[in-house]
């Protein structure tokens, strides 16, 4: 039981990881603020996710170890959570509208002018 | 294995400084540091677990408050010039 736990919560961290950096590396080589605005919005919800999933599967083999004060600790990782659910897609709409209001085109894989 | 975490982060986290440096538009300097926020977030979570001291959730708890503020503050500010008036008075005044 202890070990699933913690392979479970690593293998949850590293796919946390690997989403963040997936999403970062997207947020260099996209081609304009609408398609980076995706790769943000992957680090966001599966990155963080993940992370701190990976966390609260550490608290919780804490818990079960009889450490009574990860209870607190687990009640703020799911805080974090909850709070970056309800943010994380207010900010990039916010951002999509502010682009389209300020005037930025959206990238096209047309060509210009010919 | 936290320290693996941390550093992961760490290096998305340049990654996006390097974003927010190159960004040819306002809107990709606002939102490279946005993610900079969120990542900063997990970083001091993943730093409290790994120092043995998950009590840094508090902290983390704060930062993303402050980041979410003020991501759209900024982002208010450069939709409209302003950050008292909203839309329709400023409609209005024209």
């Amino acid at each position: 039981m202890d070990l699933a736990l913690d392979v479970l919560s690593w293998v949850s961290i590293a796919g946390g990881l690997f989403f963040m950096l997936v999403g970062t590396f997207g947020l260099l080589r996209l081609p304009d603020v609408y398609t980076r605005l995706h790769a943000a919005g992957m680090t966001d919800t599966m990155g963080a996710g993940l992370l701190l999933l990976g966390m609260a599967l550490q608290t919780v083999l804490g818990i079960l170890h009889g450490d009574t004060h990860y209870w607190s600790v687990l009640v703020r990782l799911v805080l974090v959570y909850l709070f970056l659910l309800a943010t994380s897609p207010i900010a990039t709409h916010a951002l999509a509208r502010a682009g389209i209001a300020g005037g930025v085109e959206p990238w096209t894989n047309e060509e210009v002018g010919s | 294995m936290f320290i693996v975490a941390t550093a992961g982060i760490l290096v998305s986290m340049s990654m996006a400084l390097v974003r927010a440096l190159l960004g040819p538009t306002v809107y990709d300097r606002v939102m490279a540091v946005n993610i900079f926020g969120t990542k900063t977030v997990l970083l001091i979570a993943a730093l409290g677990f790994l120092t043995n001291r998950p009590e840094f959730l508090d902290l983390a708890l704060v930062y993303a408050l402050i980041n979410f503020i003020g991501t759209i503050a900024v982002l208010k500010f450069f939709e409209f010039g302003d950050l008292g008036l909203t839309r329709r008075i400023q409609r209005g005044a024209d």
